[in-house]
């Protein structure tokens, strides 16, 4: 990366033309600075990523091909706009046509209140443009927008209303690449373009803040008033955004949005489309990331059960140079991790082979898009004779942290997968998980649960 | 020109999609120099305020001024209905509630400025559940009640059915948090954007804040970005708050509160605690219903009178009750004012009364759809406060029309068969009634007006009393007025609503906005038509609207007209409990069907059928709108939207992460909405239903739906859980009926 040089004036394309600010705050959020210049069009709703009102697109690169991306705008730090190409609902009309989107909207009763109306029509925009997509829009692309009003359906009958992208400008925009996003420095913001770099900002600099799709981050910021003066984004690092699949492994670069990773593992197993779609919303998807998950050592985020189901381990980069850590032995207490100051999450890495069986389950009470009360993850993998030969009990929401449950699994291992391996997993629960009540739900339903949990991957095995 | 019954759009729909439609806050870069405001909190459910210094927050770097109680040139009290919403208090009734508010160049600047300003507490002893309220003896208002009949059945019914049930309250979550910017207008006067409900109380209550006459105040709503009764009261604090601040500084002010501070600050649907015991005899008919109701009113008195009234006229729903006794008591609380929403009072009730007539079933072994037929109202029955239920027999056209388009009867078989081959998730499937009184409990508030304008081109200014927040108001205003007219659409144009054009406005609540203003645009149009006919008439055929106007000006007749409109023949006596409260009843029905997972306790909305009385629908796609969005907005108020208060009396629940409101995962997979034929409403603007509130209750078929499939899994047990049912709630039920043990036990305990 280039050596720290004065602060550069913060740079991007604002639907189609270029916008320099001066100064801003690195926590400023784009969507008060869209709003403040008079751009209202994306509402907030709520500043923590729940409801889309704030919906713009970016232009980015998908494996290669370019594609509009739906993001939170409430959600992203300003200058993490650098070198972005944004567009706002404002900018999809042109000489008072409106976009297929925004008409099929108008026409279905899409809109009652309409506070809700741009950010949906930004997240469908972004699919009816979807590259590649030959069917009908998949209405699950709105999952991240809330309404109040309307109950859906006649947004559901919008989607589904939509054929083609015209041949348009912004069809022609995707036939061009994407925007580079490469190394930024300006005042509070660093996005560095090398591991090496970043550590040595986070070394330099004791109060900047990694960050990487800012959807933890800025509802830290948001609602709870946390402020840093420095931020280092990770989004310029080609490394943390790579993925290779081999015959031994698979590896994730840990900034590589969650998306993305859907897009990029052509041999994934089933578990991880029924994981992803049940990890957050696809406005979320787009910009959050394995590392920023991992990170936060959240005992209820989704990562964590699902990859220590599966083995993984976690390649740490720092100034004091490298090492992989499995990931059982990451995380060290509440949010607390082996990670030192300056190093960072550069990669997952998923061993081959895969269980044969792994599934993922999550507990909440909204189906999408909710946090888990319990999320577990089991995988087994059976000898000819119906053995087990490895199996893994993985939990977020029971205890301080995601855990695996080795005794369990060192319970079953070697015997025959039955109903009475079953029980005694239930018995390791019953004895060693210690969950907690909040808002979520109560200790005794999170043990219960959980224990059911076994029950119910063991009643759904393929027979 | 035929304009209204036609499908057309939102009237704002292309400003919705393009993103030019404006809401309050998009209007702040308007004002220069607008200051936002931010509230001081108290930590605390119930405390007396000792001090209160603010001088640290002075010198914070933006931080203009500080609103305190000694700033008001009034009477600082918002209180609607009663005195009781002191803007600044002495004591803190609430956890959270302001004690100040800081006013500063930037919103960021105003939450650091108000983090500064040290308060002291004395905290004092809070009642924060309603069984704490009983205890206490702490209510708002006297025991309301109404009674008919003989309740000696009770003791001699074949069958009693005794129990509670308590009910979850519900945060509005419009979309758009409350918003008001204020400033001096000028002339010297405040002028106020607010996104309220209710123009003429904000402007009322702003004049007494500010201790002038009303016509010094001007409030002006452009739409909301969603209300659905949140805003019929609960507008009035920020408004007020923005106005003072304007007296004070002389700049604009601009308060929107945060969602977290909207959530903690402002009044929700009340959560209900029902005692009840009924008697029913061997074949399933209702003999007698002793019924108290509980409604948690939070702090102040609020509207929760007239909603647990509404409550005791709507805990009969669609059932005749020959012998009852209907009690309610509005418990007092140290938490939020809990307000209006959507159904007001009825909903609780309606529900209590659907749990009951399932439990009976479920102990006759009778299938529930038979028992809530069997005690339908018929024609000539009258309710419980006396009034005759007209259209009664549009109950029971709906049932048997829906459950024929709904395949009741047959997939009531196929879900069987799905069960018994289904060890570990069950389906379930229910139809429920709904009827719902229309008007203004509260007779004074049925009226309406209008004033509109017609220019010499042919183009109209319709202004009207009612407030648009996505019900589809303006979009049917614009029909009638199109259609009364006999002139095209465009040519019409619905105004914002203002204090300045019609005055002393109710709010646009009870879903009675188009009845009452549609039918005061209605008149005022007659007025205008009535004297352009003969101007028409004495010009050529070819004669455009435009020419006719133009005409009419030159003969010297006015093109404008103010409307009225008053709803007739509605009284009620509170004391006696007697009167017709309702203009008329809208009806409906839905049947839906759920399957349920023993594993996780969680549940699908497989399917929904609605049949709705709209009467003559003025504007099939606003309203097809509104029994959808009502639809679900109940199903998430039954089955996801838990709003918890910590040990504090702290909003548990004050985000929109901890806050679950439906999403793509609740719409029904098939979700069919129909209308009733050939039911134009006598007496009603256009023939046609007020349509906001009941559906909302459709959603009850859901709840009842789930206790089916929890019923499947267990061996004829009666079921019940309290609402909402989460996931954690059914997944207790179903083990409570699988152990047979499923009589009598009502809720999971809940820490929170
Ligand atoms: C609406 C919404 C829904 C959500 N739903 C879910 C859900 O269903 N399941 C779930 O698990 N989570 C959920 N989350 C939480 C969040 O999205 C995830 O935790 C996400 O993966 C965080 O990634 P990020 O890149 O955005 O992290 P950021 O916010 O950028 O960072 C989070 C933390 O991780 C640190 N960090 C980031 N990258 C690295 C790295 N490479 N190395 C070391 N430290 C790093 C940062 O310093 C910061 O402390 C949700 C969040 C929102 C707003
Ligand atoms: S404001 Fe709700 S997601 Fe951004
Ligand atoms: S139209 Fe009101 S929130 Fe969607």
């Amino acid at each position: 990366m280039a050596p720290a040089t004065a602060a550069q004036p913060l740079e991007f394309l604002l639907n189609g033309s270029p916008v320099h600010v001066d100064t801003a705050s690195p926590n400023m959020t784009l969507l008060e600075f869209l709003r403040a210049r008079g751009l209202t069009g994306a509402k907030e709703g709520c500043a923590e990523g729940e409801c889309g009102a704030c919906a713009v697109v970016l232009v980015a690169d998908e494996g290669g091909r370019t594609a509009f991306r739906a993001v939170n705008s409430c959600l992203m730090f300003l200058p993490m706009a650098a070198q972005q190409e944004i567009y706002t609902v404002e900018s999809l009309a042109s000489h008072g046509a409106l976009a297929d989107a925004q008409r099929a909207m108008a026409a279905a009763g899409g809109s009652q209140c309409g506070y809700c109306t741009p950010g949906f029509v930004m997240s469908l925009f972004a699919e009816h443009y979807r590259p590649g997509r030959t069917g009908p829009c998949d209405t699950l692309a709105l999952a991240g927008n809330l309404c109040r009003c309307t109950g859906y359906r006649p947004i559901r009958d919008a989607a589904l209303a939509l054929g083609a992208p015209p041949d348009d400008r912004f069809r022609r925009r995707l036939g061009q690449a994407s925007p580079a996003i490469g190394a930024v420095e300006i005042d509070g913001f660093a996005r560095p373009s090398t591991v090496e770099a970043c550590a040595d900002i986070l070394a330099r600099d004791p109060s900047a803040a990694l960050v990487s799709g800012a959807t933890d981050l800025g509802v830290d910021s948001n609602l709870h008033g946390r402020r840093w003066p420095t931020l280092v984004s990770v989004e310029g690092i080609s490394e943390l955004r790579d993925f290779s699949e081999t015959t031994t492994g698979v590896t994730i670069g840990a900034g590589l949005p969650l998306t993305d990773i859907g897009r990029a593992w052509r041999e994934a197993p089933p578990v991880l489309a029924e994981w992803l779609t049940l990890f957050a919303s696809p406005l979320i998807r787009n910009r959050a990331t394995l590392g920023g998950n991992l990170a936060t050592a959240s005992p209820i985020g989704d990562a964590a059960p699902l990859l220590l189901a599966l083995d993984a381990s976690l390649r740490l980069a720092g100034s004091g140079g490298r090492r992989t850590v499995p990931l059982a032995a990451f995380f060290t207490g509440y949010r607390k991790t082996v990670l030192e100051r300056g190093e960072l999450i550069a990669a997952i890495e998923i061993p081959r082979p895969l269980p044969a069986l792994v599934r993922f389950y999550k507990i909440a009470k909204r189906r999408l898009d909710d946090i888990s009360t319990v999320a577990a993850a089991m995988a087994i993998d059976q000898d000819t004779a119906g053995r087990v030969r490895r199996a893994r009990f993985a939990f977020g929401g029971v205890a301080a942290t995601p855990l695996r449950l080795v005794e369990a699994e060192q319970a079953v291992e070697g015997q025959p997968w039955n109903e009475a391996a079953v029980e005694r997993v239930q018995d390791v629960i019953q004895r060693t998980l210690t969950p907690m009540s909040d808002h979520r739900g109560t200790k005794e339903f999170r043990l219960e649960v959980s224990k059911s949990l076994v029950e119910k991957f063991w009643w759904e095995r393929p027979r | 020109m035929k304009t209204a019954g036609q499908p057309v759009p939102h009237e704002s729909a292309n400003g919705h999609v393009t993103g030019e439609a404006l809401y309050t806050d998009d209007l702040a870069g308007r004002f220069p120099g607008l200051l936002h405001a931010w509230p001081v909190l108290a930590p605390h459910a119930h405390a007396r305020v000792i001090s209160l210094d603010a001088a640290l927050a002075r010198v914070e770097p933006g931080v203009i001024d500080i609103l305190t109680g000694a700033d008001v040139p009034g009477d600082g009290n918002t209180g609607p209905s009663r005195h009781d919403e002191p803007l600044f208090p002495d004591e803190v009734m609430f956890h959270q509630q302001p004690v100040a508010w800081v006013l500063a160049d930037t919103l960021e600047a105003a939450r650091l400025g108000a983090s500064r300003v040290i308060a002291k507490y004395e905290p004092l002893p809070a009642i924060l559940t309603i069984q704490e309220a009983i205890d206490a003896g702490s209510y708002l208002t006297d025991s309301l009640r109404i009674a008919r009949g003989d309740l000696s059945a009770l003791e001699s019914s074949a069958l009693r059915v005794e129990g509670e049930l308590s009910l979850g309250g519900q945060e509005h979550f419009y979309l758009e948090t409350q918003a008001s910017i204020a400033w001096r207008d000028e002339s010297g006067a405040i002028s106020v954007h607010s996104s309220t409900q209710h123009p003429s109380e904000t402007q009322e209550v702003i004049a007494r804040v500010l201790g002038v006459p009303r016509h010094h105040i001007t409030v002006e709503c452009l739409r909301m970005g969603g209300a659905f009764g949140g805003k019929e009261v609960q507008a009035n604090a920020c408004a007020a708050i923005a106005a003072l601040g304007v007296w004070k500084t002389g700049r604009a002010v601009s308060v929107r509160l945060t969602r977290q501070l909207d959530m903690a600050l402002t009044g929700k649907r009340h959560p209900y605690l029902a005692r009840y015991a009924a008697g029913f005899s061997s074949d399933g008919r209702i003999e007698a219903l002793r019924l108290l109701l509980y409604s948690d009113g939070g702090w102040s008195l609020d509207l929760s009178e007239p909603i647990m009234w509404r409550s005791l006229f709507h805990c009969d729903n669609a059932y005749h009750l020959p012998a009852v006794e209907v009690t309610g008591r509005v418990c007092r609380t140290h938490k939020t004012s809990q307000t209006a929403f959507r159904g007001f009072g009825g909903p609780q009730a309606m529900v209590v009364i659907e749990d009951i007539l399932a439990q009976a079933a479920q102990r006759l072994s009778l299938p529930a759809h038979v028992i809530r037929e069997r005690n339908f109202y018929r024609e000539g029955d009258t309710t419980h406060y006396g009034q005759e239920v007209e259209g009664a027999d549009r109950i029971l056209t709906i049932w048997q029309r829906l459950k024929k388009t709904s395949r009741f009867d047959e997939r009531r078989s196929v879900v069987a068969a799905f069960n018994a081959q289904h060890a570990h998730v069950k389906r379930g499937i229910a139809i429920t009634p709904v009827k719902f009184g229309i008007s203004f409990t509260a007779t004074f508030f049925n009226q309406g007006g209008a004033l509109v304008l017609i220019y010499r081109d042919g183009s109209v200014q319709v202004n009207h009393g009612g407030t648009e927040m996505g019900q589809g108001l303006f979009t049917k205003i614009r029909q009638i007025a199109a259609e009364s007219l006999g002139v095209a659409e465009e040519r019409v144009r619905v105004m914002p609503t203002r204090t300045d054009k019609v005055p002393n406005t109710s709010a646009t609540a009870a879903s009675a906005g188009t009845d009452l203003n549609g039918a005061a645009v209605v008149d005022a149009c007659r007025q205008i038509t009535g004297r352009l006919g003969p101007v028409a008439a004495s010009l050529p055929a070819s004669a455009t609207f435009a020419d006719v106007c133009e005409a009419a000006y030159r003969q010297r007749i006015p093109l404008f007209a103010q409307g009225y409109y008053k709803t007739p023949d509605i009284h009620f006596d509170p004391v006696a409990g007697r009167g017709r409260p309702f203009y008329y009843f809208a009806y409906g029905a839905a049947v839906s069907e759920v399957e349920v997972d023993a594993f996780t306790g969680a549940h699908r909305l497989l399917r929904t059928d609605i049949l709705e009385d709209v009467g003559d629908s003025v504007s099939p796609i606003v309203d097809r709108g509104q029994i959808e969005g009502g639809f679900i907005q109940g199903v998430g108020w039954l089955t996801l939207e838990e709003l918890l208060w910590d040990d504090n009396g702290r909003v548990a629940t004050d985000s929109a992460s901890t806050y679950k409101l439906p999403s793509w995962s609740e719409v029904p997979e098939v979700f069919e909405v129909n209308f009733l034929e050939r039911a134009t409403q006598p007496g009603v603007v256009l023939g046609s239903k007020a349509v906001g509130e009941p559906p909302l209750m459709l959603a009850i078929s859901v709840r009842e739906a789930i206790r089916e499939a929890v019923a499947a899994f267990g061996h004829g047990d009666v079921v019940t859980f309290a609402s909402p049912a989460t996931p954690e709630r059914i997944f207790f039920a179903v083990r409570r009926v699988r152990m047979g043990s499923g009589v009598f036990t009502f809720s999971v305990p809940h820490p929170l």
